[in-house]
């Protein structure tokens, strides 16, 4: 035991400045977690009066809230839906594009969105969306009134969407595209021999060895179900679109942080937490289950 | 893939990349057009007639982006977050990956500390007891602040790790039978065949050191310590307090047109690092994807 323990010390000394760092940072908030059930105070700190699940009672009783999580789930559902759809349709389109260097022009066009923050897309959307921007001055060439599409709020929430999957569906596109070029030739070959046309083969051939990625990558997106995205909504959005546009994790930054509400918003956050990650162990279970996808 | 020279394949295979030229330049066209706002007058821009090309070509809008406000300082910072960040992540993504390849039983509570890793990927603290926790840390306004919380990404070190599982185990042995102990074993022999591995992931954490604003906003109470993301993001904010309240305020709308060009052109200076590395990036983003499927 102590010479396994002698051989073995430098590996455990390697993990040490992990192990504190992430229990810092990780676990010790945890233990903050404590402050959803107390009316928290800043003077008193971790010392504040316990209310038990008072804060959580609070919170439902709000109809905002209720609203919130309609929104983040309306949200989030359509995007992941038009971000299966859309890399998929792409990608095949592009699959049957022959010629490798138009190909990988393609590709990396439809990637570029992908490594920019969401502030500086905002920033780009902001001004293509203004009344006086880019697109609205296209509408009106064909006498569409100028679109508020930040500021209507039954618009708001196709904006998110329909912007969210135009900045991600290059990074899906490379994936399917990955999946399709492991495709045997050898079965085109032999449904050609049969007969069949690209459209077919398409729909007998491609689509079905392309459904164990399609299956995998949507299930792991099940369990970001309640992040509807953050750092988009927080850019885009204003009070006028609050509600249909407010999503949990915006609604606990405004009630925790900017009105500093420390106990309430870490209610909102804890409820959050611990759905999201059975989510997450759901959908890990099943990626391994249904595709054998190992994540650990 | 066996070539068809039909008349309908033609005239599917004009349709495609009609379709695919038009999704692409649907990606690009939005940053053409922030350039092209970037370097017209402000006049043209609120009269809507920029599109693609600068109108009553101008660099004031770049003039005043460098000189006004805290570019430049914040330019600085996120300069010093991106390097130092991703130092700090590799160095601990290595130190925690080499030994966690290693099996339980040459590595003795492998599965424990791997479930105090894993953990944190499912759960977190969420929102306010991790600010709690870095205000108590005494990081407010400090850089570590930036840095620390995030110090080991876990889900690069599981990569990582999965590369190293799938490296020649015989390579090592006989290092160790040559004498080499695990820190020789790692600076000699692994880091070197880990170039490409620590690639992707260093590629990772540039991109999200460089890209991430919020943080920046929560824990930096003095502005002039913001990185350039989160100094963007003020900019986002202050213009869009500007549209909400301007109504019909034919002076404050003037001065809203200026922000504009301002705006676009500190927007595009922002994204400017990241799009230079792009194609570097890409190509390991790629690799990364092949990697990490790669399940030990």
């Amino acid at each position: 035991m102590l010479r396994k323990w002698k051989q073995q010390s430098p590996y455990h000394l390697m993990l040490i400045p992990s192990l504190v760092l992430v229990f810092i940072f990780c676990y010790i908030p945890f233990y903050g977690l404590i402050i959803a059930f107390q009316k928290y105070n800043p003077g008193l700190g971790f010392n504040s009066p316990w209310v038990g699940w008072d804060n959580f009672t609070h919170i439902f009783n709000q109809p905002n809230f209720v609203r919130t999580i309609w929104n983040t789930l309306y949200m989030s559902v359509f995007k992941i839906i038009g971000g299966i759809i859309v890399p998929v349709i792409f990608a095949l389109l592009l699959n049957e594009v022959l010629h490798s260097g138009i190909k990988r022009t393609f590709q990396t066009l439809v990637y570029i969105p992908n490594f920019l923050s969401w502030v500086i897309m905002a920033g780009i959307m902001l001004d293509i969306l203004s009344s006086d921007g880019i697109i609205n001055t296209f509408l009106g060439v064909f006498g569409i009134a100028p679109i508020s599409f930040l500021g209507t709020p039954s618009i708001f929430p196709w904006t998110m969407i329909v912007s969210d999957i135009w900045k991600g569906f290059g990074f899906g596109t490379v994936v399917y595209l990955a999946a399709l070029t492991s495709i045997d030739p050898g079965l085109y070959e032999a449904a050609v021999i049969d007969g069949a046309k690209r459209w077919k083969q398409t729909i007998y051939i491609t689509l079905p060895l392309l459904m164990p990625t399609i299956v995998l990558m949507t299930v792991l997106s099940l369990g970001n179900v309640l992040n509807a995205g953050f750092d988009q909504i927080y850019n885009l959005y204003s009070p006028v679109v609050y509600q249909t546009g407010d999503i949990i994790d915006t609604y606990v930054y405004r009630l925790g942080i900017q009105q500093a509400q420390y106990s309430i918003g870490t209610a909102v956050g804890l409820f959050k937490s611990i759905i999201s990650s059975v989510l997450v162990a759901v959908s890990y279970i099943l990626a391994y289950r249904v595709a054998g996808y190992r994540i650990f | 893939m066996i070539y068809d020279k039909s008349m309908s394949r033609r005239v599917f295979l004009i349709i495609n990349y009609t379709i695919l030229l038009l999704i692409s330049l649907l990606c690009i066209l939005p940053f053409i057009n922030l350039l092209a706002v970037s370097f017209s007058s402000s006049a043209a821009v609120s009269a809507g007639s920029v599109t693609f090309w600068p109108v009553e070509f101008t660099t004031k809008a770049y003039e005043f982006a460098l000189t006004g406000g805290s570019f430049f300082s914040s330019l600085w910072v996120a300069i010093q977050r991106t390097v130092i960040g991703t130092l700090v992540n590799l160095v601990l993504i290595v130190l925690t990956a080499y030994p966690l390849s290693k099996s339980k039983q040459k590595l003795m509570g492998r599965n424990i500390y791997m479930g105090f890793f894993i953990i944190t990927m499912l759960f977190s603290g969420g929102l306010i007891p991790t600010y709690l926790v870095v205000v108590k840390m005494g990081l407010i306004d400090s850089i570590w602040s930036l840095i620390l919380p995030g110090a080991l990404p876990v889900f690069s070190m599981i990569i990582l790790m999965n590369f190293i599982r799938g490296l020649p185990e015989e390579i090592e042995e006989s290092a160790i039978i040559d004498g080499a102990g695990p820190v020789q074993v790692l600076l000699r022999i692994l880091l070197p065949l880990l170039k490409p591995a620590l690639a992707t992931v260093g590629l990772f954490s540039i991109v999200a050191h460089w890209n991430s604003w919020f943080d920046g906003i929560i824990y930096m109470n003095n502005p002039d310590n913001y990185p350039l993301q989160s100094y963007l993001q003020t900019l986002l904010q202050s213009f869009e307090q500007i549209m909400l309240k301007s109504g019909s305020d034919y002076t404050q709308l003037l001065s809203m047109m200026n922000a504009r060009t301002g705006r676009a052109a500190q927007m595009f200076l922002g994204a400017i690092p990241i799009l230079l590395v792009y194609p570097f990036l890409q190509k390991y983003f790629t690799k990364g994807l092949v990697l990490g499927s790669v399940k030990g």
